[in-house]
């Protein structure tokens, strides 16, 4: 059954195609539905690799799949191949599990565009990236899935390009994705340098010939990557930019499923982090700092759609954070059920910027409550799972997380108990902002009229909401802390010799768990004393954080500006005075010196350029004739 | 130099086109359809040619096939000697592409026969530089393109053609003064120690220089071949030159002329001193490395689409250098691939933009608003093309990125690491122009913009084909060049003694006896 996995990539390739040849006949919404189905196939050709997998006993579960040569040069050998193990296997469970959900979704979401079926080819291009990326059996092959989805991420946060805005936010995800790329190039020449090979397996077998310092270097260099493209300090400020898409290319690919390749990566590449304890520290530590500074501006956003943004960087720190503690599992954990809730809160905020006609203003909305009955439903269960309350997905998996962080470092534990609180606080405002409250939109702001009375999205985009509601609730059961523990024995072997275990006794577990849940319940509490009724306090939400602590703005004084003159510099002077000026300054020096020559010559390169050509002519007709007889 | 079938393939290759230019030059008064079908007809059974001669060519063997040699003037040493190997069939291929898609875009171009008949001689005396063994016979063929290349840019360029190609005509020809000089001492040098004048370059190869004399004819043959690329800092010709001439014309020059100087560095430069490559190398790398900085930092102050494109020529002909200094298996097979995919993705930008004009009469970026509404195909194409040249991985241009930066990684580190840079600027400057002319509401003057008709996608097609097919399995090309880039690096590692590290050949087996090396005392 496992040899079916080329059927994962090969069902949205399919769809790719036939939605890019014949989608504008196939029109709307019919280019949906075969998108829906091309993905829907992806989801059913994983569930019978999984199935083939368990089949096998838990230390042989790796099956590689070749294809054919890429790269073949002297000691490079790159194939197009995939290695299904249990953690590809995870990752495309999950990413074409939502998928599927969201493409349905769009269905619906997408039906007035009118570049509908356009939308659905970059969508079947993209999850086909994504399942490349993370199959790939070696690292070239998971760059070209990596490349992939920045692009298709371009392309869909620019869909609607007529628009600015969304036109230079498609080119910020571009441009900074591309900054950490030179840290993914990079480390495959190093890796490459020193084990000849960049296929996974080949290079795990081959650690003994990275030092400790190729190994740290290494790893900095994949950080550094996954920093861009999992929005982590320094490069994650193109993320709420990137929120100019359209709400299900934010829920797909800027919240459930592309900003994690970044950890998938680290994870992937577990054994060479291994090598490395500084690497590690320096991941948990960007980690740690990515999920409180991204709490602290989500808690003072304006827009439904931005604090989702920041929480999703937020919660990806975590996910880094838990990475650079070593424990990979609680990171993949956390991934999934983050890909649930968080999959499941952007399509719900879409569901309301739909009912409300394109506002995402959090002061246009409030009391949708009576309006939105469904929405508001799972917008609920979304909204408990990632504060942390019991026993939703949330709490578990964020749980886990910090309990290995407390077993590590303790600073960096409390760091990541005062971001849950803050988790739970900008949540909850968010909550009681779009569902309770006075119904904001029914008055006119400024030059805005009121708006309509809002109404409840189709069933296409409902059953995406309930089906990810299900999961944000009752994801924690992949891996309780008192049974088995089902996501810690199938993912194990992936991770054998690199799994930091935190050897923490039951209570300590449980105690931890209640500090938790806590935290969560005061979070909630305080964001419900302070937003309940009132939708505006600006000493709560300072300009600092609301300018998302000046980083943009110091980037482009430090960078953008200074580039720009350069730029200018080079073309305006260098190039054209400087270099191009001595060209024709020694041009013009050997015109005056050969003044007394001139007249015996005409001058004009015109009729050089003539009697070259014949004479060359010439040359040549006489050598071929000679050749000919000889 | 084994596998001599009877058929003069390569002979055929040169005089085909020279014939078809002959005729439309002698033809007079013909209507313009005759021209045209002259011109597109004889580059099409050249390009007919060229596939023949890349079936038949045994992909495992580095040496030169199809050798056909005829001793001219005895006395002289000349000879009409011609061959091919997997260095220069994929240079020949892309060449005998490009000629047939310049003919048949050129549609509504003046004076038609001297058009095909300048462009068909173009093509004949690339073809001959790229099959040339004789150091005298690539000299004339690479004299000869100069000449052809004049006229074009003079003669159906705009408005700045006049400045732009005598810029290019002397500028070009400066070098080649050096170049002619440098082969006549080195044939004289042979003589000296063998008493046989020849300009044969196998038989030159064996000629011995002191270390000085070695790099001052390196200097001599390079100095040419830096201009013709050209390499930072002989540059400036090219953005005139690219801008001015006619669409076909910027497809040729930047596309196939420009690989002449790339190609002559490898051929020539690197087969005859290869000791002063290798002492040069740190100088001829660090070029390479600022040109390619340099051109993309440039580009982004374009505002001009011809000259960013450029621009950005100038820094992909650094990569192309960088490559090739870094004397590794992946550092020039990489070298010689993007001469190729350069030759492929420039000349499909060149193209595209061409149609722009033709459509709205300005090359500015800031002029335009919009395209992706009125004309969602030219959009998409663009885009490909675009992404093909930023070194998206899946196109033809990134596998020779990827080829060159770990080549020379395992040989000059620093250098590969700078030059990474460099594909963060390539994507700033061409995202940047797409969304100034492609993204955006069209105003009222782009709104009217026709899309690309079948006959223009048909045309462009081929360029697009190769694109992505070349990303995706160029395991039948890198097997061709490979094994002629090997016998390279082995004659450069035999007379300098030097040796790449072993995982460039051997991989894993390479690597663990890099690591035994390092461990020993």
């Amino acid at each position: 059954m496992l040899h079916v996995a080329f059927l994962i990539p090969l069902f949205p390739l399919v769809g790719f195609v036939v939605l890019l040849t014949f989608g504008r006949r196939l029109g709307n919404p019919l280019a949906g539905w075969i998108g829906t189905i091309a993905v829907a196939g992806a989801f059913v050709a994983t569930i019978i690799t999984f199935a083939g997998l368990l089949g096998r006993p838990s230390n042989a579960r790796e099956f590689t799949q070749s294809y054919f040569s890429w790269i073949p040069v002297g000691g490079l050998q790159v194939k197009w191949a995939v290695l299904v193990d249990p953690l590809s296997i995870f990752m495309c469970l999950f990413v074409t599990g939502v998928s599927m959900l969201i493409h349905l979704y769009s269905i619906g979401y997408m039906h007035e565009d009118r570049d509908y079926s356009k939308f659905f080819i970059y969508l079947n291009a993209f999850v086909f990236s994504m399942v490349l990326l993370v199959l790939a059996n070696n690292l070239l092959v998971t760059f070209v899935g990596w490349e992939g989805v920045g692009v298709c991420s371009y392309w869909l946060v620019a869909f609607w390009f007529e628009r600015d805005s969304a036109a230079s936010a498609g080119k910020k995800a571009f441009m900074y994705n591309r900054i950490g790329d030179v840290g993914f190039l990079l480390a495959m020449f190093l890796i490459f340098s020193k084990v000849g090979s960049l296929n996974y397996l080949t290079i795990f077998s081959h650690t003994h010939l990275l030092g400790s310092a190729t190994a740290t270097a290494a790893v900095l260099l994949l950080f550094l990557a996954a920093t861009g493209k999992s929005a982590q300090i320094p490069l994650f400020n193109w993320l709420p930019d990137a929120m100019e898409g359209p709400t299900p290319v934010s829920a797909l690919i800027h919240a459930a499923t592309m900003v994690t390749a970044g950890v998938y990566l680290l994870c992937r590449m577990n054994p060479i982090l291994g090598l490395s304890s500084d690497g590690r520290w320096v991941i948990a530590i960007i980690g740690c700092a990515t999920a409180f500074v991204a709490a602290t501006i989500a808690s003072s956003q304006h827009d439904i759609k931005k604090v989702l943004a920041f929480s999703t960087v937020s919660q990806i720190g975590y996910m880094v954070l838990a990475v650079g503690c070593g424990a990979y599992i609680a990171a993949l954990f956390l991934m999934v059920c983050h890909a649930f809730y968080k999959g499941l809160l952007f399509l719900a905020a879409g569901s309301v910027i739909h009912g409300l006609e394109d506002e995402q203003e959090l002061a246009r909305m409030g009391a949708l409550r009576k309006w939105l009955p469904w929405t508001f439903a799972t917008f609920l269960v979304g909204w408990l799972a990632i504060a942390g309350i019991p026993p939703l997905a949330g709490f578990w998996s964020k749980g886990d997380v910090l309990a290995n962080v407390y077993a590590k470092s303790f600073p960096l534990y409390v760091a990541g108990v005062i971001t849950a609180f803050l988790t739970a606080y900008y949540m909850s405002r968010l909550f009681y902002l779009t569902f309770t409250g006075k119904a904001r939109w029914q008055e006119a702001a400024g030059d805005q009229p009121a708006h309509h009375t809002p109404h409840e999205s189709p069933w296409v985009m409902r059953i995406p909401l309930l089906v990810l509601a299900f999961c944000a609730f009752f994801g924690g059961v992949l891996d309780l802390p008192w049974t088995n523990r089902g996501l810690n024995n199938f993912l194990g072997p992936v991770f054998a010799g690199t799994l930091y275990h935190d050897n923490l006794s039951m209570t300590s577990q449980w105690v931890l768990l209640a500090i938790d849940g806590v935290i969560a319940v005061a979070g909630l509490a305080v964001a419900w004393v302070l937003w309940r009724v009132t939708a505006s306090r600006p000493a709560l939400t300072p300009a600092f954080l609301e300018r998302v602590w000046y980083w943009d703005d110091f980037y482009d004084a430090l960078i953008g500006r200074p580039g720009q003159a350069v730029a200018r510099f080079s073309a305006t002077v260098i190039d054209a005075k400087v270099i191009d000026g001595a060209v024709n300054g020694v041009a013009s020096l050997v015109k005056s010196s050969s003044t007394g020559a001139r007249r015996l010559q005409t001058g004009y390169v015109r009729n050089y350029a003539l009697g070259i050509v014949l004479g060359l002519a010439a040359i040549l007709v006489f050598m071929v004739s000679r050749t000919w007889w000889s | 130099m084994s596998h001599h079938p009877g058929f003069p393939y390569l002979t055929v290759l040169i005089l085909l086109p020279a014939a078809g230019a002959l005729l439309a030059a002698v033809l007079p008064n013909a209507s313009r359809v005759v021209y045209r079908l002259i011109g597109i007809v004889t580059s099409l059974a050249v390009l007919g040619f060229a596939i023949a001669v890349g079936f038949l060519l045994q992909a495992g063997n580095g040496g030169y096939q199809f050798t056909s040699h005829h001793v001219w003037a005895k006395s002289l040493g000349i000879s009409w000697y011609v061959g091919v190997d997997g260095i220069s069939l994929f240079l020949v291929l892309m060449a005998a592409v490009l000629f047939p898609i310049v003919l048949v875009s050129a549609k509504s171009n003046r004076d038609p026969r001297a058009f095909v008949g300048w462009m068909l001689l173009l093509e004949a005396a690339c073809m001959g530089s790229f099959l040339s063994l004789d150091l005298i016979l690539f000299f004339l063929f690479f004299e000869l393109t100069l000449v052809p290349a004049y006229f074009i840019i003079g003669g159906w360029g705009y408005a700045g053609r006049a400045y732009a190609a005598i810029k290019f005509f002397v500028y070009t020809f400066f070098g080649s003064a050096f170049l002619l000089v440098g082969i006549l001492v080195v044939a004289f040098l042979h003589q000296s120690q063998t008493g046989v004048l020849t300009f044969s370059l196998p038989a030159l190869e064996h000629t011995h220089f002191s270390s000085t004399t070695g790099i001052l004819l390196f200097l001599a043959f390079t100095s040419a071949f830096a201009i013709k690329a050209p390499l930072f800092p002989f540059h400036t010709w090219s953005p005139d030159a690219y801008a001015e001439a006619p669409t076909g014309g910027s497809m040729i020059l930047a596309g196939v002329l420009a690989k002449l100087g790339t190609y002559g560095i490898i051929r020539f430069d690197l087969n005859l001193f290869p000791q002063a490559s290798r002492t040069l190398a740190p100088l001829l790398l660090t070029l390479a490395v600022i040109g390619i900085l340099y051109g993309a930092v440039v580009a982004c102050a374009q505002r001009d689409m011809k000259r960013l494109i450029a621009y950005s020529s100038l820094a992909q002909i650094g990569f192309i250098a960088l490559g090739t200094f870094a004397f590794t298996t992946q550092g020039l097979t990489g070298g010689v691939l993007l001469m190729v995919n350069h030759g492929l993705i420039t000349a499909a930008l060149f193209l595209l933009v061409g149609w722009i004009y033709e459509r709205r009469h300005t090359w500015q970026v800031n002029e335009l608003r919009g395209l992706q509404r009125p004309a969602p195909v030219l959009a998409a194409i663009f885009t490909v093309s675009m992404l093909a040249s930023i070194g998206l991985p899946g196109l033809n241009g990134f596998v020779s990125e990827f080829l060159i930066l770990s080549g020379t990684f395992l040989t000059h580190r620093w250098w590969a690491v700078v030059a990474t840079l460099g594909v963060i600027f390539a994507a700033l400057y061409l995202l940047w122009a797409y969304q100034q002319v492609f993204h955006g509401k069209p105003k009222p003057a782009d709104e009217k913009t026709r899309d690309l008709s079948w006959a223009e996608r048909g045309i462009i097609a081929p360029l697009i084909i190769l694109i992505v097919v070349l990303g995706i399995y160029p395991k039948p090309v890198l097997d061709r060049i490979t094994p002629s880039v090997n016998r390279l690096v082995d004659r450069v590692e035999l007379v300098t003694h030097t040796h790449q590290p072993p995982v460039a050949r051997f991989g894993t087996n390479g690597a663990e006896v890099q690591a035994t090396v390092r461990s020993a005392p």
